[in-house]
């Protein structure tokens, strides 16, 4: 076979959330081109929040994303929280906390079940994955259930929660309500397990990846809801200085905007966060980690669903162990009076950091907005891998290349709901 | 007769209605066993072409391309279901048609010459005909099953258009604003979310979109007498289905 020549391209990219397009061109055996397409329509959120109550962006910046609504809610509320002075009850937080651990499981068991096994498994879907191993997609539908049922009591519905507040939360749970969530939990924490070992016996292509990989973290547990950025290369900052260490740019290539971390290409979701904060998990994920075969870091992006369902573990023991320390807060949430000012927050959606930035007036009226989504970060990588899958593939035939590809992007759970509104727009027919 | 066509189909959104389908854990499989899911991108890289006997619609059309393929899809579809408020009231992004839309490009976009969008964003309704409109934001599950079972039986949805109020009342919940003076919007909202907000004790903030005929003033000079100021009141209406409560308004 040639190769003088090729273009592979994928106008509707499916099993991601959101609308994205690929394009691979390859010209005597060199990549030349190697693109992930956003042509997601903007929302122009940073522009209509202007103006807006301070109290307002949790339920309008959920409204990004129907995946990770928790993820916008939660960094919008620590940032708010920020501009104004205000800590929370370690009650209330450790409740955000649960919550979260709520959409970890019900995102991360989507994609592990619904939109990445079936590339493991040669499925174009969970439906007809169904037809030959109910019993897998099953276990992977009672594990997204189960998330969702603690988002639901906590949050009142799993996509797009009303019980969020800056500040707390507007009815806090009665213990007898949480515990009444412990058999499904459990049950749910078998099925985790039993996910790892199912995921940990699929073939991984070989491909190592040397760029920085930067989470948030925190001292005592592994960082979900809150923390300070680390990376591999020792970078070390606090949230208010996000915005000097990363910085948007835009590439010669293509019309969105790339993320760079201190000039450097960077990575954020479960491969950054499992290497930098390993130490950090609980008995059972770190022994299903060590089972399933990851190191003390994983740099190989097509073994991210591991990570993925190592952390499905971690966040049903944490939150097994958070329900049963619930104690029911004195206050579901603390006053937060707004005051002039700016406020950061970041915290690990399921696919990656989510930064939100807002500065207030003097009545408490948003003056300006900033977010910056996990796929917007990613994208400069996720083109990386592309150049390099295809490069050390150029023997498949452009069918199981472009299929390769495809599962390449997966590997990143890519968001683009949540990056295109943020990053520019490529309109392709479809 | 052969097995019905289920496409679902994308487009202004945040992705949270069509996996209203995907968090169906209970009826997915069993659904999946009544109908051929011919076009769901979101779930699967299988593509089948149309005609389709039923399409799920999400999301507001906010650009050139989405206007003629929205066109596509209505003549390959034997239903045409809009699902959520992005689809059937223009969704948040919405908020443009009430400002200057070149002014929110450059504030977003460095290079806002490369963003393709129209001035407004708007219904599915107002670009073609519309067999049924579903409401949320999100959409609700049980609702949408009770979409699909309708029309894979043959008849229409059977889904009240009245306000939170009666879904509040039938749960025998306290009503939040007689009780505590918060202000809500449940008596002009309509009805689909099982009055989620006042049952976590926080008034409605009208994600559902009006009912059908609300009183809106009447509401509104409630709101007034509750210690809302007017730039509030306009904030609260002028959230998820801004275009539809501003024409009641």
């Amino acid at each position: 076979m040639s190769h003088r020549s090729r273009q592979l391209k994928v106008s509707s990219l499916a099993r991601v959330e959101g609308e994205g397009a690929l394009r691979v061109v390859v010209n005597d055996g060199t990549v030349e081109r190697a693109e992930l397409q956003i042509y997601e329509p903007p929302r122009f959120f940073e522009a209509f929040l202007r103006g807006r109550k301070y109290t307002e962006p949790p339920d309008i910046t959920a409204r990004i994303c129907g995946i990770c609504p928790v993820a916008y809610q939660t960094s919008a509320c620590l940032a708010i929280e920020d501009a104004c002075g205000v800590e929370l009850d370690p009650a209330v937080a450790d409740l955000r906390r649960l919550l979260y651990c709520g959409e970890w499981i019900q995102s991360h068991a989507l994609h592990i079940y619904l939109l990445h096994a079936p590339d493991f498994l040669g499925y174009p879907d969970a439906i007809e994955l169904a037809k030959d191993h109910r019993d897998v997609v099953e276990r992977g539908l009672r594990l997204k259930k189960a998330g969702n049922a603690l988002m639901e009591l906590i949050g009142a519905r799993a996509i797009h929660p009303i019980n969020v507040r800056v500040g707390g939360f507007y009815r806090a749970p009665a213990r007898a309500e949480l515990q009444g969530l412990r058999p499904q939990l459990s049950q749910a924490l078998r099925d985790a397990l039993a996910t790892v070992r199912m995921v940990s016996g699929f073939t991984f292509p070989d491909l190592e990846l040397d760029h920085d990989l930067l989470a948030v973290r925190v001292p005592d547990r592994y960082a979900i809801e809150s923390g300070d950025l680390h990376s591999t290369s020792g970078l070390s900052f606090a949230v208010g200085n996000f915005s000097e260490h990363v910085v948007e740019r835009q590439v010669e290539h293509s019309t969105a905007l790339h993320a760079a971390l201190d000039n450097h290409l960077y990575l954020t979701g479960p491969l950054a966060r499992y290497t930098l904060n390993r130490a950090r998990l609980l008995p059972l994920a770190r022994a299903a980690a060590v089972e399933a075969g990851l190191g003390v870091e994983c740099r190989n992006p097509f073994r991210s669903i591991v990570v993925r369902a190592v952390e499905v573990v971690y966040a049903l023991e944490e939150a097994l162990r958070l329900l049963d320390a619930y104690v029911v807060p004195d206050r579901p949430y603390a006053d937060v009076v707004p005051r002039p000012g700016v406020g950061h927050g970041v915290s690990e959606a399921p696919r990656g950091l989510l930064y939100h930035r807002y500065e207030l007036d003097e009545d408490g009226l948003i003056r300006s907005a900033v977010i910056v989504p996990p796929t917007s970060q990613n994208q400069a990588a996720i083109e990386d891998d592309l150049r390099r899958v295809v490069g050390a593939n150029l023997d498949l035939d452009d069918g199981r290349l472009t299929a390769l590809c495809e599962q390449t992007i997966r590997n990143y759970d890519p968001c683009i709901s949540c990056s295109a509104h943020f990053l520019d727009l490529t309109v392709e027919g479809r | 007769m052969s097995t019905p066509t289920l496409g679902v189909w994308k487009f202004t959104s945040c992705d949270g209605c069509q996996l209203t389908l995907l968090d169906c854990e209970d009826e997915l499989l069993a659904l999946a066993g009544q109908v051929r899911i011919a076009q769901f991108l979101e779930a699967s890289s299988a593509v089948v072409g149309g005609p389709y006997d039923v399409s799920l619609v999400e999301g507001s059309i906010s650009t050139p391309d989405e206007a003629e393929r929205i066109q596509r899809i209505r003549a390959e579809s034997r239903v045409l279901v809009a699902i959520g408020a992005c689809a059937t009231a223009g969704g948040i992004q919405a908020l443009r048609n009430f400002a200057d839309v070149d002014e929110f490009r450059s504030v977003v976009y460095a290079a806002p010459q490369y963003i393709d969008t129209l001035a407004t964003s708007t219904a599915i309704s107002e670009h073609v005909d519309v067999d049924f409109e579903l409401r949320g934001c999100p959409i609700d599950r049980h609702q949408l099953l009770e979409v699909l079972t309708a029309y894979l039986a043959g008849r229409k949805p059977d889904l009240p258009d009245t306000s939170v109020c009666t879904e509040c009342k039938r749960r025998g919940l306290t009503c939040v604003m007689v009780a505590h003076g918060t202000p809500c919007l449940g008596p002009v909202t309509h009805a689909g979310c099982g009055a989620l907000c006042p049952a976590y004790g926080r008034g409605c903030f009208g994600c559902f979109g009006p009912m059908t005929n609300p009183n809106v003033p009447a509401l509104t000079a409630q709101l007034r007498v509750l210690g809302m100021a007017e730039d509030e009141v306009d904030r609260v209406f002028r959230t998820f289905t801004v275009s539809s409560f501003e024409r009641e308004r």
